[in-house]
């Protein structure tokens, strides 16, 4: 096989890849973020009006150990109903496995292209 | 067999190519260890605990023996493939090698932004942690955190602007203090010494499973916590003395130290935290080790577990600057990234381009997300990295059968951890999926364009047949 001699790189055209990365990956994170869809995010499903230590379904050790750490029934109300809703769709399940095994496909798909060529420079054929 | 010996302490066969002044071979298996455990050592003092928010303190304890399997998987498969592929990038140069660029591309970028994340993540954790003391001494309103989190991200990055000996010696210090806070701890409040504090049957009373079976698949996701960053070790394998003995070593030695730890840290923070504040980590409990100090009543033991949660974010973000900053510098040598970062420093011989080019990532990332989706995007990279691991081995056994090449080390029972390794990924990406099924698909988009990017635009400025260094014969099967 021929061996393959890559442009240079300007310094320009450098920088723009580093920044295409950044702001790939700074979206990736924050997009999700910004757009409210981020997390899993906890909801009190059946609120206690005037909550006592009993009604939020805490005996009397743990209702100590929430005294202790500075908490009241009040104060306490959120954190201890607030529960993670995991009821999901069969649709979304599908997606999220399809995306995954096409991601995995792509890549180790180019990647075996990309290494027969190295292989064969490496090598020599 | 080939002539090369990878083994050897006179050609260590990392084949630096083209680069005059390689990185420094000081270290050895208790700096690994070091490096290992104490990126990870953090994981027990925050961010764990979203296991037990996710489906209570049982399904947390099921999770983190769960993924202690997983990781001890990856802990035996990346001790062969590392003590053969010594070289700095970890596995993103064994990918490299055995599987192909691109892959080797994704699993680079796996690595920073795993890492990258994880520093983050423990920037914020100190901060919170100088906030809480500040209040405890006499502080009146609420404390900036904000300069804490930058300083502490500048000076580490500056610590290993310096050197990697300095680096790492300062993490095997700090590391084993933290751990030794845990032990301490443990000791203090199960009644062994002293009078104990722990009441593990009243606090669960009600709240056994509150979930149900769904809650223990969902806590499997933060239960990556507990061992996550366990895989960088290979970082150091271009600067150890002795890579075939030292990474093995200090490797399975870290995932033992590990799964003590972590156990240890569920029995000790579950026996005296109510679950509901333990799994809440943004307005429960941040730091869990230090809350259940709180609530020991001893003022040693606060100060201990302040300065020990102190110490092991230090220690992780530490490494954290360590492996990013190498995996990064490992790509811009090979042109998968601009050469500009390939260069290593020509007085401390440490990769200062890349350490200095991530500290504002990491402070972008520190200053602006909640902690639970740094923690989620920092597991959903290292997730996608182990998904690569067993896919590896059985490539890297099919490719150079155990004769064919000289291993520093070669892990038993192959291919059972492999396919244990990714039935338990599999497993994992559902338990992100429940609650975090939007970052999963955005993170893997992410990698999706990139990977694009990198095949049809990026590529072509990398040498063919340069990338493979390993004095090996060629594979079987081309």
């Amino acid at each position: 096989m021929a061996h393959y001699q890559p442009p240079a790189q300007g310094k320009a055209s450098q920088l723009i890849d580093v920044v295409v990365l950044v702001v790939l990956t700074v979206g990736a994170l924050f997009v999700p973020i910004w757009l409210g869809l981020a997390g899993a995010a906890k909801s009190v499903t059946a609120p206690v009006a005037n909550p006592t230590w009993e009604s939020l379904n805490q005996n009397a050790a743990q209702a100590a150990r929430y005294e202790a750490l500075g908490f009241t029934p009040e104060s306490a109300h959120d954190l201890i109903l607030s529960r993670f809703d995991y009821s999901f769709s069969i649709g979304a399940l599908l997606t999220m496995i399809v995306v995954i095994v096409l991601y995995y496909f792509l890549i180790l798909r180019f990647s075996e292209v990309e290494y027969r060529e190295v292989i064969s420079e490496k090598f020599g054929e | 067999m080939t002539e090369v010996d990878i083994t050897s302490k006179t050609i260590d066969g990392i084949g630096p190519h083209g680069v005059k002044v390689g990185l420094l071979r000081v270290l050895g298996p208790a700096h690994v260890w070091a490096l290992g455990v104490g990126i990870v050592l953090v994981g027990e003092y925050m961010g764990w605990n979203f296991a037990v928010g996710k489906g209570g303190a049982y399904a947390a304890l099921i999770a983190c023996w769960f993924a202690g399997i997983l990781y001890t998987c990856v802990a035996m498969i990346d001790s062969e493939v590392t003590s053969t592929v010594a070289s700095a990038g970890g596995q993103y140069t064994q990918a490299k090698h055995i599987v192909g660029p691109l892959m080797a591309f994704n699993v680079g970028l796996y690595l920073v932004f795993a890492y990258t994340m994880l520093e983050a993540a423990n920037a914020i954790t100190a901060g919170y942690l100088v906030s809480v003391v500040a209040t405890m001494t006499g502080h009146e309103g609420d404390l900036n955190q904000r300069p804490f989190i930058i300083l502490v991200i500048m000076f580490l990055a500056w610590l290993n602007y310096r050197g990697v000996l300095a680096t790492l010696t300062f993490n095997l210090v700090i590391t084993a203090f933290a751990f030794a806070a845990i032990l301490i701890l443990f000791l203090s409040t199960s009644g062994i010494v002293g009078a104990g504090i722990m009441d593990h049957a009243a606090l669960f009373e009600g709240h056994a499973l509150p979930y149900g079976w769904i809650g223990i698949l969902a806590s499997l996701h933060f239960g990556l916590w507990f061992y996550l960053g366990i895989e960088g070790t290979t970082q150091a394998a271009e600067e150890v003395r002795s890579p075939a003995r030292a990474l093995p070593f200090g490797t399975l030695a870290g995932i033992m130290t590990l799964l003590i730890a972590a156990t240890l840290t569920w029995y000790v923070c579950s026996g005296v935290l109510p679950w509901e504040f333990l799994g809440d980590g943004v307005n429960g409990s941040v730091a869990p080790l230090f809350d259940t100090a709180r609530l020991s009543g001893s003022t040693g033991l606060v100060w201990l577990l302040g300065f020990g949660t102190l110490f092991a974010t230090l220690a992780s973000a530490n490494g954290c600057i360590n492996d990013a900053s190498r995996a990064w510098f490992a790509m811009g040598r090979d042109k998968y990234l601009p050469g500009w970062f390939g260069a290593v420093h020509p007085r401390y011989r440490t990769p200062y381009r890349a350490i200095v080019f991530l500290v504002p990532i990491a402070l972008i990332f520190a200053l602006g997300a909640p902690l639970d989706q740094v923690i989620t995007f920092s597991i959903l990279s290292g997730l996608l990295g182990y998904t690569f691991m067993p896919l590896n081995i059985i490539l890297f056994r099919r490719k150079w059968p155990l004769n064919s090449i000289k291993r520093g080390y070669e892990h038993p029972f192959h291919p059972l951890p492999a396919i244990m390794l990714l039935s338990l990924c599999g497993v994992t990406f559902f338990a992100v999926f429940l609650g975090y099924g939007t970052q999963l698909v955005a993170m893997i988009g992410f990698y999706i364009v990139v990977s694009l990017w990198f095949h049809f635009w990026r590529y072509r400025f990398v040498n063919r047949g340069a990338q493979f260094t390993m004095p090996w014969p060629k594979p079987q099967g081309y």
